[in-house]
């Protein structure tokens, strides 16, 4: 079997999910004729047609308003937004409308749709096209936000996010799109999509991430295994809904927990995990808890991203400091 | 039209304005909470439109002023009236009050507080229809102040691009809010506006329930043929202030006395009194019915109800047991 890289996940879950279900409907800015602005819809209106995958005016709240209608009907659309910072225009309607409609109808009407977008940085532009505002929608009840970080993973959780009865937010973390292969079976296995997944267990150390970040953070737990220091690292996932508990139950263990995390530092997702550990784990805790994050500022252009964005050295210190408490 | 149904449409106006003053009265003794934004005066463009519609069948969407379409698309006014005092048998049990009625039963798709929001679900609604192959249309109604949103240049642009059967509808009652509107748009017959977008249109008199049916028949069926939406403007009045917190102090008392002389309730009534069908004495037994209804029995419902239960404070947001077909097995 040939190893898929995460771009490549996400258009075998589309083409898998389109070729078993026709309620399900890909539409967005030149998802069709041109395949996505990161190919991840490439060949799927050749296959599908230009019913199914439907190339939209530059119009994003068009794109989030009539996909809550089409999918109150039964049918699935899958929504591409080019970037995540171009989602503004369609927030009004996934935050005011596809978040409530369950609620709204008592539950007679759910929308199934899902909003992806290519999210975070690492392709040296600025502000809209690199920046990670996952908190804004982890904020809003009803909405899933769902953050893959490896092609198996990608694959898994884009088919669950397809399936699943309510609207997803579904952040592609674009500097990982083509940075690692792996095998991923066509199987239409999907993952679910209430659980933290544990990449590497450790006994000393829980390292809490998502998207990109896991990258430097797993590089960071092999410096930290040379040095003797167990890492857990904990890939969220699912950002809502939040899994605590398999957050806990690695806190209980290490006694000691950093968070990283791409966006900016306040009122970032960081900031919920630490306060439901604090909530529901600070008895286990050896150490204050740490967060490495983005700047409180605006993601910046070109050579400073890389000053903006968490380091396997900024880890290392947060860490360090973690480990400093006996 | 033949007299039975002439007469079931004059009660229905009736009954409409009837149910408005009585949720104004529930609004004052408390019982209705939130805000409320009453039809009066506009009732013949509801009324009239969906009459020629399928209700049931047709997809509706309006804007907050939304217990008349609600009820005429197919809603039970004992629901409706039950979601106004916020209890559990109401169309959305109580959680969404004047402005969400919801009854996706019979296809009635919501009401929204937000100006021009419906824009794109019904866009998206037209669209679903499309892709499933069905004849149904949707009909959005919205009122003038909702047009100087982006949503309806984006919604008018993808409408007219996908030949979408959706059917506009503007209820012009000169004001968005407080704001008259030579205050706030440049081109103030709505109609003329969507010319840009390839849109076919038309402006009417939308107190005469006439003259609403036979301009929304011809405009349905051009939607339901498959020659793409249409937008259809009626003229039209409302009474009281655009919420309860309202004095009306941006308008005379001469132009509203005006317009209470064109009530599409006294316009229909007179032509079916000269035309025989109707009697004053009658009028008055049909008025006297309807109160009698309203209060003993939609009223009453209301009032008897159940609150909703605290305990289900947190239902209804995500679904709370997914089927385990989503649900596969851990990778990494």
């Amino acid at each position: 079997m040939s190893e898929i890289t995460i771009a490549e996940a996400l258009n075998q879950a589309l083409n898998h999910e389109m070729a078993i279900d026709e309620n399900v409907v890909v539409m967005g800015e030149d998802v069709g004729v041109n395949g996505g602005v990161f190919r991840i819809t490439k060949g799927l209106q050749e296959r599908y047609g230009a019913e199914r995958v439907m190339d939209t005016p530059l119009s994003e709240t068009m794109i989030s308003g009539m996909s809550i209608g089409m999918a109150a009907q039964g049918l699935k659309p899958v929504a591409e937004f080019q970037f995540m910072g171009f989602i503004y225009p369609g927030f009004d309607q996934i935050i005011s409308h596809a978040s409530r409609l369950r609620n709204r109808t008592r539950g007679r009407l759910t929308c199934p749709v899902v909003y992806r977008a290519p999210y975070g940085s690492g392709i040296h532009a600025p502000e809209h096209h690199s920046e990670s505002t996952e908190a804004l929608f982890a904020h809003i009840p009803g909405l899933r936000v769902v953050i893959p970080s490896s092609p198996a993973r990608a694959y898994g959780l884009l088919l669950a996010s397809i399936r699943d009865p309510d609207p997803v937010v579904f952040l592609e973390p674009k500097r990982l799109y083509r940075m690692m292969k792996q095998d991923v079976p066509d199987n239409g296995e999907a993952l679910p999509l209430d659980q933290c997944f544990v990449l590497r267990e450790g006994k000393d150390v829980t390292l809490v991430t998502w998207g990109a970040m896991i990258h430097e953070t797993r590089q960071a737990a092999e410096t930290l295994e040379a040095e003797g220091i167990e890492a857990e690292v904990i890939d969220v996932a699912t950002i809502k809904p939040l899994d605590i508990e398999t957050i806990l139950k690695s806190v209980q263990k290490t006694g000691r927990c950093v968070v990283i995390h791409e966006a900016a530092r306040t009122c970032g997702v960081g900031a919920e995990i630490v306060a439901q550990i604090s909530e529901k784990g600070l008895m286990d805790l050896l150490a204050p808890m740490q967060r490495v994050t983005g700047y409180d500022t605006i993601m910046p252009y070109n050579k400073l991203e890389k000053h903006y964005m968490p380091s396997v050295g900024r880890i290392l210190l947060a860490v360090k400091t973690v480990m400093e408490y006996v | 039209m033949n007299p039975s149904d002439q007469k079931r449409l004059f009660r229905e106006l009736i009954f409409y304005r009837r149910f408005e003053d009585r949720t104004y009265e529930a609004y004052m003794e408390r019982k209705v909470g939130g805000f409320l934004h009453l039809y009066s005066g506009q009732e013949a463009v509801a009324t009239g439109v969906l009459e020629k519609a399928r209700c049931g069948h047709d997809y509706v969407i309006t804007g907050y002023r939304d217990h008349v379409h609600a009820m005429k698309a197919g809603a039970s006014p004992k629901e409706v009236m039950a979601e106004l005092y916020g209890k559990e048998t109401g169309s959305s049990k109580g959680r969404g009050g004047s402005m969400h009625i919801f009854d996706p039963t019979v296809n009635f798709m919501g009401g929204y507080a937000l100006v021009g929001q419906p824009f794109p679900l019904a866009a998206g609604l037209a669209m679903g229809a499309k892709m499933k192959g069905t004849d149904q249309i949707a009909i959005c109604f919205l009122g003038d102040g909702a047009n100087n949103q982006g949503t309806f240049h984006e919604t008018l642009n993808m409408a007219s691009l996908w030949n979408l059967p959706v059917l506009f509808v503007c209820e012009n009652n000169l004001y968005a809010i407080g704001t008259v509107i030579h205050r706030s748009t440049v081109v103030q017959d709505q109609y003329k506006r969507v010319s840009g977008y390839g849109i076919e249109s038309s402006q009417h008199d939308g107190q005469d329930i006439d003259v609403v049916m036979e301009a929304a028949e011809k405009a349905i069926d051009h939607v339901r043929s498959g020659k793409g939406p249409y937008f259809i403007e009626f003229m039209t009045y409302r009474y009281r202030g655009h919420s309860m917190s309202d004095s009306k102090s941006y308008r005379s008392k001469e132009e509203e006395a005006e317009w209470i002389n064109r009530d599409p309730i006294l316009i229909y009534g007179n032509r079916l009194k000269e035309a025989g069908i109707l009697s004053e004495k009658e009028i008055k037994k049909m008025e006297t019915a309807i109160d009698e209804e309203i209060e003993n029995e939609i009223i009453k419902f209301a009032e008897e109800s159940p609150e909703p239960k605290v305990e289900d404070l947190s239902k209804y947001v995500l679904d709370d047991n997914p089927d385990p077909r989503w649900i596969g097995p851990l990778q990494s």
